[in-house]
């Protein structure tokens, strides 16, 4: 326990650029407590458009409640606290004006596990545009949900029934399905929250060119535990470690030449 | 081989036997249970048989204005109220012409049920251009006649079945089997006649409906209640230190002896609110009372165990909270939230104690049409027979049971029915 208390406080800012230009979104001095223990520190951090950046880091170090903060995900545990900043286009999405349904249809979210709704594959893509009122008729509402299980790699495997219940797919099927509802309501960001970790390597590997395409369109943040992944899909790379932001910066700087002598250490395998 | 096969082997033996010896009495603590049931089930099964046949006695009626005390084209009032019971009597002397001493012939007028005069009268009614002739019908025996022939083949040989009958009783009903003039056939009077002090016109009927009407309303009631308390108290109360002390009265509330909440239906609803007495309607209040906690807890329960994953899922596309109760929670804790509504309910069938205190132990006699009808249920109708003296009752008693027990049956059915149409796997 002083050990890690000793290695946190040697943890003095972070090492690397934070910042971007004309990032989508912007969290500055994040604090996050679970009751009161603290779990993130003062965290600051962009995301950029049509990027990919990865969280990694040791199992603990607060990547995945970090993610949960940029949607406010964390607001339905009633002991979590959130101070400090998370601005989404300039606007800060824990003002008192902000509603968090709204931001979650702008912030959509892929989970570590698999959670299709028991529902038909159709319906579980509509359901977002539906609660949404995005489409106006059955054909408009057609064209969303074919249109998303496009984008997602799923429409051929599945053309053929839709409506059959979206639990009947296979794990990866089911993650591309999640991904599917996540933009059929047509999200500016997509949080992921180890979304390969419970996929055999073949379907992660489709998950992945997903990924990479869906940069195109969207700001991606992905926390996962694998380092190759980090380093196949994004583009930057943050390294999280007991809470605190050690180390932000290029993938393949941050890979092949860490600053930080915690970063090398876990990059290097020496822990984790 | 090294030490760990040794020790483990060597209590590989001690180990198999405490799994024989827990399975032993896993098996044994099912036998004594069921065995149990069956014991309750039979006796009540077989003595119940009685009370669902009847037997009737044919009679060869004259039906002359004179002994009827009506005129010669006699009106409706005076078909009600004519003397029927004399008409039987007298078709009796014809039949035995031997028997002459008063006493004698008040045992022979009480092998015919008293409710064999209602019989013959609908008969009349519905037909009056019958008067002046005779009649042949088959009418309501006595319930003692009832059971000796049910007990015994030859009613002039009866051991040592017991029965208020004497001797020559029965050798009129020996003549009266001999000539073919007594039939035994399923009785039923029992389903639609109320309840009687007469066991051979006691009917279950009356407490049917009485149960029917009380469970609606205490369905009505406690359903939507429970369940709106339920969604509100697990979704969206904070918890503090109010919501705590809510849940600590739900569960106390459970535990309250049913007699109390009677008493309280007394006072608030009959002595307070001034609502009608032995009245489906406060059955159902009361009861509905006793069930609010069941329901509530069990539907608590079924939501909590709804996976939080599918809440995240629809959270993270940007449902509000309704929207991921209503469309994704409930339907997914339907089924637990209808386990322990029909568990409430059952319990409300079964509940006696709280529906005396309001006065749902009444004599009824008319088949309960509204909620506000004066009523008795199921297991105070049971209650009320275990008390009679007669001993076509028992049977009686017994046959009740059987219909709770079958009501309690479809309510099941009908829950598990439910149950399937919900359940939803993901």
């Amino acid at each position: 326990m002083d050990e890690a208390q000793a290695v946190l406080d040697s943890i003095e800012g972070t090492v690397g650029e934070i910042a971007v230009d004309n990032p989508k979104m912007s969290m500055r001095d994040v604090d996050v407590f679970y009751a009161e223990k603290q779990a993130i520190f003062g965290v600051d951090l962009d995301v950029a458009n049509n990027e990919v950046i990865a969280m990694i880091g040791p199992s603990g170090c607060g990547k995945s409640t970090f993610l949960r903060c940029l949607n406010r995900m964390n607001d339905t545990i009633p002991i979590c606290r959130v101070s400090g900043s998370v601005m989404l286009d300039g606007d800060d999405i824990y003002a008192a004006d902000q509603d968090p349904v709204l931001l979650r249809a702008r912030v959509g979210m892929v989970f570590q596990k698999p959670n299709p709704f028991p529902k038909s594959i159709f319906d579980n893509v509509a359901y977002g545009a539906r609660i949404h009122g995005l489409a106006a008729n059955r054909a408009e509402l057609d064209d969303i949900v074919v249109g998303s299980l496009k984008r997602a790699g799923l429409y051929e495997e599945v053309k053929s029934r839709l409506d059959a219940p979206g639990t009947s797919l296979s794990g990866g099927q089911q993650q591309r399905l999640c991904i599917a509802r996540s933009i059929a309501v047509s999200p500016e960001v997509i949080l992921m929250d180890e979304p390969c970790s419970a996929l055999d390597p073949i379907a992660t590997a489709r998950i992945e060119e997903l990924i990479d395409e869906l940069r195109e369109n969207y700001a991606i943040a992905i926390v996962t535990h694998s380092m190759q992944q980090a380093a196949r899909v994004s583009q930057r790379t943050a390294y999280f470690h007991l809470g605190k932001l050690v180390e932000v910066g290029d993938t393949n700087e941050i890979f092949t030449n860490p600053q930080h002598e915690l970063t090398e250490n876990y990059i290097t395998g020496r822990f984790g | 081989m090294s030490d760990t096969t040794e020790i483990v082997k060597a209590s590989l033996a001690r180990r198999y036997r405490a799994e024989r010896r827990f399975r032993f009495y896993g098996v044994l603590a099912i036998t004594i249970s069921l065995s149990f049931l069956a014991f309750l089930l039979i006796s009540i099964v077989f003595r119940s048989i009685p009370a669902f046949t009847q037997s009737s006695i044919h009679l060869d009626v004259a039906l002359d204005a004179e002994t009827l005390g009506v005129s010669e084209n006699p009106d409706y009032a005076e078909l009600r109220t004519a003397n029927y019971s004399g008409a039987i009597k007298k078709a009796m002397r014809e039949r035995f012409p031997d028997v002459s001493k008063r006493k004698e012939k008040k045992n022979l007028y009480s092998l015919i049920s008293s409710g064999a005069e209602f019989q013959l009268r609908d008969h009349v009614i519905s037909d009056p251009t019958i008067i002046g002739g005779n009649t042949v019908i088959w009418l309501q025996a006595d319930d003692e006649l009832d059971a000796l022939v049910a007990a015994v083949d030859d009613v002039t040989n009866i051991g040592d079945v017991k029965t208020r009958l004497n001797e020559q009783q029965r050798g009129w009903i020996a003549e009266l089997q001999q000539a073919g003039e007594i039939k035994t056939r399923f009785n039923k009077t029992f389903f639609t006649n109320g309840d009687s002090r007469e066991p051979e016109l006691a009917g279950i009927k009356a407490a049917l409906f009485g149960s029917a009407w009380t469970l609606l309303v205490t369905f009505l009631l406690s359903f939507p209640v429970a369940v709106c308390a339920a969604i509100y108290l697990e979704e969206f109360a904070p918890v503090n230190r109010w919501t705590d002390l809510i849940e600590v009265n739900i569960n106390n509330l459970a535990a309250v002896p049913s007699i109390v909440f009677g008493l309280l239906g007394l006072a608030v609803f009959i002595n307070f609110f001034a609502l009608p007495r032995s009245a489906p309607l406060v059955g159902g209040i009361v009861l509905s009372l006793m069930t609010l906690p069941t329901i509530i807890i069990s539907s608590r329960a079924a939501l909590k165990a709804v996976p939080p994953s599918i809440r995240e899922a629809a959270q993270g596309i940007g449902a509000s909270q309704v929207q991921v109760v209503f469309h994704h929670v409930l339907p997914l804790a339907m089924p637990g939230i209808l386990t322990g509504t029909i568990i409430g309910l059952a319990q409300a069938l079964g509940e006696t104690a709280p529906l005396l205190m309001i006065g749902m132990v009444a004599f009824i006699v008319d088949i309960p049409a509204g909620i506000t009808d004066p009523a008795t249920v199921l297991p105070v109708q049971v209650f009320l027979w275990a008390d009679s003296p007669e001993r076509a009752f028992v049977a009686k008693t017994s046959a009740a049971i059987v219909v709770l027990l079958l009501f309690l049956i479809v309510m099941n059915a009908v829950a598990v029915l439910l149950r399937k149409k919900f359940e939803r796997r993901w």
